[in-house]
């Protein structure tokens, strides 16, 4: 297939060259006439020629109309006007030539009348098959099936017309050429009711139609009295008469047939134009207001697009948001043609009327509001409409808007203002929502980041002898707690077992796990007794942590060799020890301060320092206050009896097997695992 | 939950602490504490006769407030302590650093 490029060049060369070639003919056909020739078939050939510039300049205009991108129709009418023009020019020029010869030989030569009379023929035949081709896009705009075949019935009827010239009017007989002539303008009719495109025009495009639509028609008069002018004056010596044609009639008829029903249309729809356009801009503030969210827009921008759209939607002369600010004073969105004192003016106006009530109580629903709108006694605006802006149901702030008429706002002005409040406070309330949305995702980032600090600040190897058994464990099931434990060994005989207790949750406790860590590390390399291990952890933490956080703790040194625990307590929960030798478990207590409690020199009065002897089967179980503390659906604790219980009841295990039995029982006292689990153990067997 | 409640009698102030002090309600009284701290009194006895726990945090505050209470010459005096929150203090320690007592009479010869 060729391309539409190829055909615009072949069609453009086939134009111009069988223009060339008919004027070149006509011409001859001239000479034979006037010199009583004999002119044979070279009517037919004239005809034929004819038909072929025609059906170029058809094909040529199809492509670069109706292929063009643009369907702005103040720009395809404008086409018409330019090339409308172009004829005009050209046919004045011609006139004006003829006016400077006078009555000179020259102005009588036929030659020339006839050269003439065939730039015109061109640039008329251009005229009117472009229009033809824009009046086409125009009428199959919104089309249908049904249109589309009417319209092509019309193009074979306008080709066959072209075809029928072969034979001349002579030829077919003044009747039928009268009787397709008519068939083909009652088609043309048919299709000239189809104005859709008007209705999509503003008010200045209507005017500016009109107006092109007018020039249209001037033009076609005039090339019409031209075209006659000819025939009448040199009628006889004019070979191809345009006005014979019967494509060229026919396209007269339908061109002004289309250009008058167009007009009337338009003028018709001026005055209902506003309205439709208004209805157009609503929808699309409409819409802008939707897609305010999806843009970014913050809260007041969107608050702006709905001042903006309200006041145009209802034609109003002014208006203002007032947004509530908590502990602030108000702040004002306004038009341009109010000042802040305007508005004070203004709202003691409204105070006066009676929507009072909107302005002076709160509003959760604006569907238990009746009245929004009231007459207001003020010099300049004459009704004032409220309506309350209402957020996750509560109030954010109020509309007003204003007009210098009485009772200006209408039921369905009020409708459309709702709506468009409606769609702002919904677009407003998405933004909120999706900021808690993220906020409250990043928090559980954030809880998240702290649980995997706080693992990995538990030690995954504890110290392993074969003196002891040892087991530890630590579950906190959502939140992150602050439970803390850790071994170190000292020398072959000489260990150190820590647990302890941050306060606070989250990331604070994270944060201080990791404090209490460094510290431990640091201090516990110094091979110090337990009671100046917590002097020293005293010290360094108060230091670091903030005004209300402390750390329990407590610090046992097992000597292996000598078979002894050297013990201190700073406040954390006691430790439970089950002597193998009496069969029974007690809690080993001792005088302790929490670290970070007292922050001065002072500490050392307030911990102690113990030391007991153990012996095999013994079992110290390091714990804390989660276990005591766990709750069952009672709310009673699980507390130090049952925890002694237990200890006493397990003791002949091994740890992994205490630990594992703990937890069960844990469960099973709390009723299943539950989000509020924060149990810590560490449980050691002597041999 | 936590209710905190405040009367003067003599030159006492008398802070009532009823239901639970956990992490997010221990706020209420560090307010109620400093508030008392502010306004300069310096008897202040507080009724734990209603109070069913109390967390770490709320023990935190107490905690906070034990230097204030010493360089401002501040007596406060727990009393009413049931055994359960008497030994969560006990545990920690702070009943060396604060004055614990039985009721409200014995409470205010302790000032």
């Amino acid at each position: 297939m060729l391309s539409n490029k190829h055909i615009v060049r072949i069609s453009v060369t086939i134009a111009v060259i069988s223009w060339l070639f008919l004027l070149i003919l006509d011409l001859f056909i001239l000479f034979e006439v006037s010199n009583n020739m004999n002119v044979g078939f070279h009517r037919e050939a004239s005809a034929f020629l004819l038909g072929l510039f025609f059906v170029a300049l058809f094909l040529f205009y199809k492509i670069r109309i109706e292929k063009a991108e643009s369907i702005n129709f103040i720009d395809l009418l404008w086409r018409v006007f330019v090339t409308g023009l172009l004829a005009t020019i050209v046919s004045f020029t011609i006139r004006f030539f003829y006016f400077i010869l006078g009555s000179s030989n020259l102005a009588e030569n036929t030659y020339l009348i006839n050269f003439f009379y065939h730039i015109n023929l061109g640039l008329i035949s251009a005229f009117i098959i472009s229009t033809l081709i824009v009046w086409k896009r125009l009428i199959l705009y919104q089309k249908t099936k049904k249109l589309i075949i009417l319209w092509q019935i019309f193009e074979y009827a306008l080709l066959f017309s072209i075809l029928l010239n072969f034979f001349g009017i002579e030829i077919l007989g003044e009747l039928a050429y009268n009787i397709i002539f008519f068939l083909l303008i009652l088609l043309g009719i048919i299709l000239s009711v189809n104005l859709k495109w008007v209705a999509y025009l503003n008010f200045k495009q209507k005017w500016k139609s009109i107006l092109l639509i007018i020039l249209v028609i001037l033009y076609l008069i005039y090339f019409f009295i031209n075209l006659r002018t000819y025939s009448a004056d040199y009628g006889p010596v004019i070979i191809t008469d345009l006005l014979d044609n019967l494509f060229v009639r026919a396209l007269f008829g339908f061109i002004l047939t289309y250009c008058i029903f167009s007009l009337l249309v338009i003028l018709f729809n001026l005055p209902t134009s506003s309205v439709f356009e208004q209805k157009f801009e609503d929808v699309i503030n409409f819409q802008r207001l939707s897609q305010s969210i999806q843009t970014g827009k913050n809260e007041e921008q969107v608050l702006e697009i709905l001042l903006d759209s309200s006041a145009s939607a209802v034609l109003a002369g002014a208006g203002w948001i007032e947004i509530f600010k908590h502990n602030k004073e108000n702040k004002y969105l306004k038009t341009d043609n109010l000042s802040i004192k305007a508005i004070r003016r203004i709202t003691e106006a409204i105070r006066k009327s009676k929507i009072k009530n909107l302005l002076e109580t709160e509003i959760y629903s604006i569907g238990n509001v009746s009245k929004m709108t009231s007459s207001i006694k003020d010099s300049k605006f004459k009704s004032a409409l409220l309506v309350p802006l209402i957020v996750q149901k509560k109030q954010i702030g109020i509309m007003a808007l204003l007009k210098d008429v009485n009772e200006g706002f209408n039921k369905e002005i009020i409708d459309i203002i709702r709506t468009f409040a409606n769609q702002a406070c919904i677009s407003i309330e998405n933004f909120r929502l999706l900021g808690e949305a993220i906020e409250n995702e990043r928090y559980k980032e954030e809880l998240k980041i702290a649980r995997k600090v706080q693992q990995s600040l538990l030690p995954s190897d504890l110290i392993s002898n074969t003196c002891f058994e040892i087991s530890g464990f630590s579950v906190s099931a959502d939140e992150v707690g602050g439970d803390y434990y850790d071994t170190y060994q000292l020398s072959d005989h000489k260990f150190v077992l820590v647990i302890g207790d941050v306060s606070g949750k989250g990331t604070s406790a994270a944060f201080n796990m990791s404090q209490m860590k460094g510290v431990f590390y640091s201090l516990v390399q110094l091979d110090l007794s337990s009671k100046e291990f917590l002097i020293h952890a005293n010290n360094a933490l108060s230091r670091c942590l903030e005004k209300t956080s402390f750390i329990t703790l407590s610090i046992y040194i097992v000597n292996t060799r000598e078979r002894t625990i050297e013990f201190s307590r700073a406040g954390h929960c006691p430790t439970l020890y089950y002597s193998g030798e009496n069969g029974t478990s007690s809690f080993m207590e001792n005088k302790g301060l929490g670290l970070g409690i007292l922050r001065n020199d002072n500490y050392k009065n307030y911990v102690e320092v113990n030391q007991i002897n153990y012996s095999t089967g013994d079992i110290m179980m390091l714990y804390t206050d989660g276990i005591t503390e766990a709750r069952n659906e009672l709310n009673e604790e699980f507390g130090y009896q049952k925890l002694k219980e237990f200890l006493d009841e397990h003791a002949t295990q091994d740890p992994k097997l205490i630990q594992e039995n703990l937890l069960e029982t844990l469960y099973k006292f709390v009723g299943g695992k539950s989000r509020y689990d924060d149990y810590s153990a560490l449980i050691i067997r002597f041999k | 939950m936590i209710d905190i409640s405040n009367k003067t009698e003599e030159d006492f102030l008398i802070l009532t602490l009823g239901g639970e002090v956990d992490a997010s309600s221990s706020i209420h009284l560090d307010k109620a504490l400093g508030k008392a701290i502010e306004q300069n009194h310096k008897k202040i006895l507080v009724d734990c006769n209603n109070l069913n726990y109390i967390s770490s945090a709320g023990l935190g505050v107490f905690m906070s407030y034990i230097e204030d209470f010493q360089s401002q010459n501040i007596n406060l005096v727990l009393f009413g302590l049931s055994d359960k929150v008497k030994n969560v203090f006990e545990i920690l320690g702070l009943d060396q650093l604060l004055k614990i007592s039985k009721n409200l009479e014995e409470a205010k010869s302790l000032c």
